[in-house]
């Protein structure tokens, strides 16, 4: 008898190499994404142990959380990130992996790289030293972040050692509101289950609202999904997928991309599967959504005011937020659009692929950007970079006022040069509001790329429906 | 990695929730290429003042605590990056176990395949240990992964669950990759199917 089973059960199902009795399995990894962060450790074991990487063909090696965002003809100023750079390269050229060196056009954030090269495929897994690894997911591939040691495992046998995850549906009915972009759904999302309500989960995103969403859209959703604490998101892959995918470099070509397309069309939940777990919304209740704490699920709505600890019973959750209140130097009740920033990031691997750049541009275009108030533009590859500015995408954010740079992570986490200074404040497009993420002492609100150009005009965190 | 079997010493109550890696770790202790010499940078925050002092508030600054190997944490330990100098900081600091509700999954599976023990249990049972540690004079803990149990210096004993592959693999810190490798011939034929099926 066939039985019903979910898109997640499928990719599982068709990547067992080997089970356990106790139900670990060996799962086949079809996509390596390798940077300079994570992996160090993993060729050292390597080398240690007299091991080569099984399948170089697989694996695609890029440099993006140290890089500079500025000027690159000059070596990098900070003497650890140029040797973890080199490191990276030199690992490479010994283990022939194919490395998009600092100053190759295609170099990037490793999550914004993949789906660009059609390195990232429907029906396929991929892992990547990196919890937003999850990003992927929006193709239909079973993608997740791993550790260093789960890296080298992945270097020398291509498999992991894994245990399933539960399936979770979140759906999202009706059409999306005017103003409202995919970054406000998922946080939406992670507001309403918190960042451990995914724990041991994948999480399929179902509905009309998420369906709708472009590849752009949907990588930003899966890209938060680790911010819900799930392992794994996923989209159903669709015309939209493959309309993006085709002639991509790394893409199936002619002959055997008919194939391929009618393997992906097989990638769905089946009628009458049944998850775990269902969480159901409507898209008609989602706001601009803008975060007040030091953790994702600290979000609210743009017209809202800055929460309460008084009104949390829990106590354990009232001390967190006591010390979330603290930190970002906010007093409960203030109107959230009182909220004055110093800076504005628009970038990262959630919100640095060309719709973004173009959401904001929209935004900043005739406007300038207020006093006080470092604006940075960072795109997530050389490719978006290029096309952007062949779009004119540049011009009109130099005009306003905001910087524009080269690609890579940035202030995202703060390992290059950009970073905020003790206690300033920025609307961000990035996903990790947490204490010192973004350097130390800073203070991050997360928002979507128009809602961050938005407050860098304003100067505060702003509406965007009311700029429109 | 080393083995885990049993272990008694000191537990220093951290009743946070939702600890991220950022605060275990911050990114700027990320540039190095090495595995070990992070636990200078554990919970760098929380740990010292700006100017590189101790703070004293902080539990493992307390004289009582700084020489624990156990740490009792708040729901969702260890969530945010994948980064395994998380585990490596907390391994080099010297903590070897850490008892929460919760775990985020990568840091759970990042921490058991570097030897520390991370032991889930109900909330209730936390706040117990939470107490007890707080008080000072309950703060040792004897552990016991075989039986898999948790002995307080008071005598009661709390058992809890474990994955019974993880288990074996800490016992005798047993490492993935050699015990994969004995499985290639699988590997070999899952690639081979996999070329006719999906040639592309
Ligand atoms: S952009 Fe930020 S979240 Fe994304 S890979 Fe880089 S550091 Fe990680």
């Amino acid at each position: 008898m066939n039985k019903a089973i979910t898109l997640y059960d499928k990719l599982w199902n068709s990547h067992i190499v080997d089970e356990q009795e106790d139900g670990t399995c060996l799962i086949y990894i079809d996509r390596h994404l390798i940077h300079e962060v994570t992996s160090p450790q993993a060729f050292d074991g390597l080398r240690k142990e007299g091991r080569n990487v099984r399948r170089t063909d697989l694996t695609l090696a890029v440099a993006d959380h140290n890089v500079p965002t500025t000027d690159r003809s000059v070596p990098i100023a900070d003497n650890e990130s140029r040797i973890q750079i080199e490191t990276l390269e030199k690992n490479c050229a010994d283990f022939g992996v194919e490395l998009y060196s600092m100053n190759d056009i295609r170099q990037g954030i490793c999550h914004v790289i993949g789906p660009e090269q059609g390195f990232t495929l429907p029906g396929t897994t991929l892992v990547c030293g990196d919890s937003h690894t999850a990003t992927h997911g929006a193709f239909g591939s079973m993608s997740f972040g791993i550790g260093t040691s789960e890296v080298e495992h992945v270097l020398a046998t291509q498999t992991l050692l894994l245990t399933k995850c539960r399936n979770m549906r979140v759906t999202v009915n009706g059409a999306i509101p005017r103003g409202i972009t995919a970054k406000d759904l998922i946080l939406a999302v992670i507001g309403k289950i918190g960042t451990a309500g995914g724990t041991g989960a994948a999480i399929e995103f179902a509905g009309d609202a998420f369906k709708s969403l472009t590849m752009e859209g949907r990588m930003t959703v899966c890209n938060m999904t680790i911010e819900a604490g799930a392992r794994v998101g996923l989209f159903a892959p669709d015309e939209t997928t493959f309309t993006y995918l085709k002639g991509r470099p790394k893409s199936p070509k002619a002959g055997a991309w008919e194939t391929a397309i009618e393997y992906w069309k097989t990638l769905t939940t089946d009628e009458g599967a049944v998850f775990d777990e269902e969480i159901v919304m409507d898209a008609s209740d989602i706001q601009p959504q803008v975060t007040w704490g030091t953790s994702p699920e600290d979000v609210t709505t743009i017209g809202a005011r800055v929460p309460n600890p008084a009104d949390e019973p829990d106590e354990n959750r009232r001390n967190k937020m006591e010390r979330s209140l603290e930190y970002m130097g906010l007093e409960a009740g203030t109107l959230m659009e009182d909220i004055k920033i110093n800076a504005a990031f628009i970038g990262s691997c959630t919100n640095s692929r060309i719709e973004d750049m173009r959401a904001a541009a929209e935004i900043a275009k005739g406007r300038k950007v207020a006093v006080g108030v470092q604006a940075l533009v960072v795109p997530g590859s050389g490719l978006v970079k290029e096309l952007a500015e062949q779009e004119g995408l540049d011009q009109i954010f130099i005009d306003a006022g905001f910087e524009w740079r080269d690609a890579g992570c940035s202030m995202c986490l703060a390992m290059n040069a950009d970073k905020l200074k003790p206690g300033e404040r920025a609307a961000s497009t990035s996903n990790r509001n947490f204490e010192g993420r973004q350097g130390p002492g800073g203070r991050t609100h997360l928002v979507s790329p128009a809602m961050a150009a938005a407050a860098a005009i304003t100067g505060h965190l702003t509406d965007v429906r009311n700029l429109e | 990695m080393d083995k885990f079997d049993k272990l008694t010493a000191v537990a220093a109550p951290l009743p946070l929730i939702n600890v991220d890696t950022d605060m275990i770790i911050p990114a700027r202790f990320l540039k190095t290429i090495k595995r070990t010499g992070l636990g200078a940078g554990l919970f760098s925050t929380l740990r010292f003042n700006e100017d590189g002092s101790d703070r004293e508030d902080f539990v493992l600054n307390k004289p009582a605590y700084k020489d624990a190997e156990i740490l009792i944490a708040g729901e969702n330990f260890g969530c945010g990056s994948s980064r395994e100098h998380a585990p490596w900081a907390l391994l080099d600091y010297g903590i070897k176990c850490i008892i929460a509700p919760s775990f985020a999954d990568i840091f759970y599976n990042n921490s058991s395949k570097n030897g520390i023990l991370l032991v889930q249990l109900p909330k209730e049972e936390i706040d117990k240990l939470m107490e007890n540690a707080e008080r000072g004079a309950n703060a040792t803990l004897s552990i016991d992964l075989g039986a898999q149990e948790i002995t307080g210096s008071d005598g009661v004993v709390i058992k809890f669950e474990i994955n019974k592959f993880k288990k074996h693999c800490l016992l005798n810190g047993l490492d993935d990759i050699g015990l994969t490798m004995q499985k290639d011939d699988k590997i070999n034929n899952y690639e081979e199917r996999l070329r006719i099926a999906q040639p592309w």
